[in-house]
Formats: C-alpha cells, structure tokens, sequence
C-alpha cells in the first residue's frame, strides 16, 4: 500500500469532510431550533453558489465581493422560506412540512435552470493556486483554502451558540419550545434566526465546493450526502455534525479513490446502515438527561 | 385595591372541542398573593395559560370573556410581549432548560427585560441572594439539580424578568414537605420585598392558604368559592374537602375512617 497516496487521498477526503461538516451545520441548526428536516438546503447552496457565478462571473466583481454578497443573499433566501412557507405550516405533520421543502428544493433547481440553463458551469477562480504541502502530502490549494475559510464561519457559530446571549436564546428555544416562550424569548424570531444562519453555512459552503468542483442545477444532490452526515452524527447535535462531517468526507474520499467513484454513496449510505442498528438517535444525538 | 389581573368569565374549549373553562372570573390585586385552589383536572394550569398565551401552543383557545393585565385586554399579544410587559408564568413541571447551565438559564429569562429596567449583574446577585444555592451550582447543567433547586431556579428566573406578577403553577409539585415550606417561605419574601404579585395555582391547599391573602377555589373550569384566606380556611367545606380536617370535632381524621360523599359539597347545591 502506498502511505504517501494514501496519506494525500485522506488529507483531501478530511478537508472535503470541513465542508461537509459546515453544511451539516447548517441543517442542524435549522432542526434543532424548529423540528423541520430542511430537505433545500443542497439547492440553497446551489442557488448561492449561481449568485456568486452571477456577481463575480456576469456582473465581474471582484470574488472577494461576490463571495460574501452570495452568502448574505443564501442567508435571505432562507429567511425568506422560512418566513413564507414554513412559519404557516406551523403545528401541521411533520412530513407536511417535510414534503414542503422537497417541493421549495425542486422550484430553486427549475428557477436556476431558467435563468442559468442547465449545462455545467466553471465558477471564476479566486483562492491562491500555489500547492499546498503538509508534510510530504500535497493538498489541492482549492479544497485547502476552502476547508480554512469554512472552518473559521465553523469556530465563528461554535463561539456564538455557546457563549452568546443569542446563542443562549437558541439552545433554550431547541429545549422547550413553551418554556422559551415564557421567559419572553421571541420564538418565531429564533426560528427565522435559524434558517438565515443555517442557510448562511449552506450558502458558504455552496460556494466553495463549486469553486472546486464545478457548479450544474444537480449540485444539490450533496444535500444527500450531508443527509448521511447528520443522521450518522445525530439530527440535533452540533458536534455530531461535526464529527461525522469529517468522517464522511474522508470515507467518501477514501472509498472513491480506492474502488472507484460509483462506490462513494455506497459506501457513506452503508456506514449509515451499520451506524442506525447500533445508535437509532445517530453517535450525539439527544439522549435525555436522567436524574437517579 | 386596584387590580393587576382580571379574568371575566372566561371560557376556554381545547382542539375545538373540550371545554375546560366554563365562565371563570377571578382577579389579583396589585402586589397581593392570590391562591387558586383545585384538584386534578379542574383548569388551573389553562387559567394560567389562557392569561399568558401559551394556550394557542396546546391548540387551546378562548372563546368567551376577557383577560385584562394592568387593564389592556391581553388577546392577540403575543407571550413574549406579554413577558416584557410585565406578566411571568412559571409553568407547572418547572420547565427548565435542563441542557444549559444554571447560569444560562438565568440569561435566557433576560430576554424578558425591556430597556429600561436596572443592570443585569444585580439582578443575578438578587436570584443568588435569595437562592445562594444556585449561586454554587452555577456552572452545572440545570439538569442534574435537585428537584427543590430545580424549582428555586425557576422562581430565579422570574425574578430576572422583574415582573410585577408572577404566576406559580404548583410549585410544590413532587417537593418533600420540608422543601415545599422552604420554597413557599422565598415566595412570601419576593412578595414582601420585591412588591411583586403572585398568582399561585395549588393543590396543597392548606400551604397556600398560608401565605395568600386571598383565595379561590376552582372545580369543573369555574371558581366555585372564594373569598379572603383566612375565611376560607374557616369555611366548613374548605375544611373538609380540601384542608382534610374533619367536619364536627374539627379533628384530624385517618383516610379509613373517611367515608367518601358524606355529604354533598354546599356549593353544588
């Protein structure tokens, strides 16, 4: 076995997983607060990842303009979903509402489709090109810089969520709905709060994984893999996400380099198999407390 | 006196279809402690939330009379308003967020405050001045308290919001005897000290009746006696039914010598 492949296969897989891990992040996000399993959130990132291709590509900003105005336009999208679709379907079954966001997905790949046709497209270069070297091992400087800038929004939520009063206002808001009602916390503004947040790791890390791969209207389908991710980790759990963002990212990685790419989702949705007869709630999914 | 809270026959039908109110009146004076009393399943905790809007949360809604706090009627403001203005209900089971530290429990109950209210850290040494247990279990998960220190810090967190009433549901629910005392002694200080009103919903009657001024006494969703503290705890039937104090010789009576429906309770006439 050649340690060195291996070794770059891995490094690739693991930063690939950041990515990953972030998207995971923001579909968390959105379920611990408000119980909606957010099937859009690979077209969010699609449509963000267009936003960007329309800023930089069409209208020529400068990338570093255009990354940041695709974010904030992904974050209003889903504040915007959130506030028209979803909040009315409040107290409806939760496969509703389930079915409400697949129905959101497909409409966000038809109006891409529409205004950005359905062929394949490059987006505009903007990360450094120089290799990256770790060691021996050789990194693609675009998966590199892509893992930095998603693990910094990724330490950025973390430091927020546990240390900040808004942070405070989310996890209570995930604990007991009633409860953060009554202590005056406005729990339709967390909900929103939520989806633009969420939507917001979606649509950065939307950008930057076509930025290394390439962008078409069924660059959504990643959402199937971040699917694997957060049920393998846990619906609710932030560290999960995190954990086994990674883990999945190297796996699939892994899996694709060694017996070949059609066995990427085989081999994530088998894992995920093995990991639901073991741990039905995922590795960090909620267990209540007990008091003995 | 002028009063916080007014309830004017309210009628409360959940899914609509069950009704749990029937025409319930009832109201609390500025900085008094009001008791109302009741078994199982009268409509004490719907009360509650029929006045602080968590009702809609449970598919509950008022279809007749009018809640008035502070003399606005409160229908169709939403609960967090409703928190800021004034009005904190603490909900029966406590209700903390068990996965956040005690501390962080604390901070989620400042969204109650609104501007202009005194500084925070003050606030947080008056929770821990009154709870300084709380104040060692600060950094733990709310979780794993006790039960007793589970309900101090969801008094604590009332106490954050500063609110000029507070509602109590069954704060002595599954507390041993000597805590439910202890909880119910802080409840008579905040109402002492702080000047804050309190609207306290009980099955343990005669703890209540201890440290309300006045009283009323629900069954079936509507207030079927009510009156001052001490005539209550005078009354004959109070006595009976919910003191568990005998009717003749006054005496304490053992449950084998009860005899269920002896007579028929005055007020269903």
């Amino acid at each position: 076995m050649d340690w060195l492949f291996f070794g770059e296969i891995s490094l690739a897989g693991l930063a690939m997983g950041g990515l990953y891990a972030l998207i995971a992040l923001g579909f968390v996000i959105i379920y611990k607060a408000t119980r909606v399993i957010n099937f859009a959130i690979g077209e969010i990132m699609m449509f963000a990842a267009y936003l960007f291709l329309a800023f930089a590509g069409g209208m020529e900003m400068s990338p570093w303009i255009a990354l940041p105005l695709a974010v904030i336009g992904g974050s209003i999208l889903g504040g915007v979903i959130e506030k028209t679709i979803i909040r009315p379907m409040l107290g409806e079954s939760p496969i509703s509402v389930v079915m409400v966001t697949i129905g959101i997905a497909s409409i966000l790949v038809g109006l891409v489709e529409f205004v950005w046709t359905a062929d394949p497209q490059l987006l505009p270069n903007f990360l450094p090109r120089e290799p990256v070297f770790i060691g021996e091992l050789y990194l693609a400087p675009k998966i590199a810089y892509g893992f930095l800038i998603g693990s910094a929004l990724l330490i950025v939520y973390l430091l927020y969520f546990r240390f900040s009063r808004g942070g405070v206002a989310l996890r209570a808001t995930a604990s007991d709905q009633a409860a953060a009602y009554s202590m005056g916390i406005n729990v339709r503004r967390v909900f929103n709060m939520a989806w633009v947040f969420g939507s917001l790791a979606a649509s950065l890390a939307g950008v930057l994984v076509a930025a290394t791969g390439g962008l078409s209207p069924q660059f959504g389908i990643i959402g199937l893999s971040v699917l694997v991710v957060v049920i393998v980790g846990g619906l609710d759990s932030i560290l999960g996400a995190l954990v086994a963002g990674v883990f999945i990212g190297w796996l699939e990685t892994v899996a694709g380099a060694y017996l070949g790419g059609e066995y990427r989702m085989p081999a994530t949705f088998l894992v995920l198999a093995i990991i639901l007869v073991i741990r039905p709630y995922g590795l960090f999914g909620t267990h209540e407390i007990e008091r003995v | 006196m002028e009063a916080l809270l007014e309830i004017d026959n309210i009628e409360v039908v959940y899914n609509k279809s069950v009704q749990v109110l029937r025409g319930l009146s009832l109201r609390v004076p500025k900085g008094a402690i009001v008791a109302l009393l009741g078994s199982n399943g009268a409509g004490k905790s719907t009360t509650l939330k029929s006045v602080s809007g968590l009702l809609t949360l449970e598919d509950g809604e008022v279809t007749a009379g009018e809640v008035r706090f502070r003399s606005k009627d409160v229908k169709g403001v939403p609960p967090e308003r409703l928190v800021r203005d004034g009005l904190f209900h603490v909900m029966e089971g406590r209700r903390v967020f068990e996965d956040l530290t005690v501390e962080e429990n604390l901070i989620a109950a400042t969204y109650a405050l609104s501007g202009s209210k005194p500084s925070l850290s003050d606030s947080y040494e008056l929770v821990y001045n009154y709870f300084p247990r709380l104040k060692e279990r600060r950094k733990q998960l709310a979780g794993y308290l006790s039960g007793g220190e589970q309900q101090m810090l969801a008094l604590g967190r009332a106490l954050i919001a500063q609110p000029d009433l507070i509602m109590l549901d069954e704060p002595s629910l599954g507390l041993a005897p000597l805590l439910v005392e202890e909880i119910f002694t802080i409840v008579a200080r905040i109402n002492r000290e702080q000047g804050t009103a309190i609207l306290l919903v009980e099955q343990n009657a005669a703890v209540s009746l201890a440290v309300a001024s006045y009283g009323y006494i629900m069954e079936n969703g509507k207030i079927v006696i009510d009156g001052p503290a001490d005539k209550l705890t005078a009354n004959e039937d109070v006595q009976e039914f919910y003191l568990g104090v005998g009717g003749k010789e006054g005496e304490a009576r053992s449950y084998r010598d009860i005899k269920h429906y002896k007579r028929r309770k005055r007020w269903l006439s």
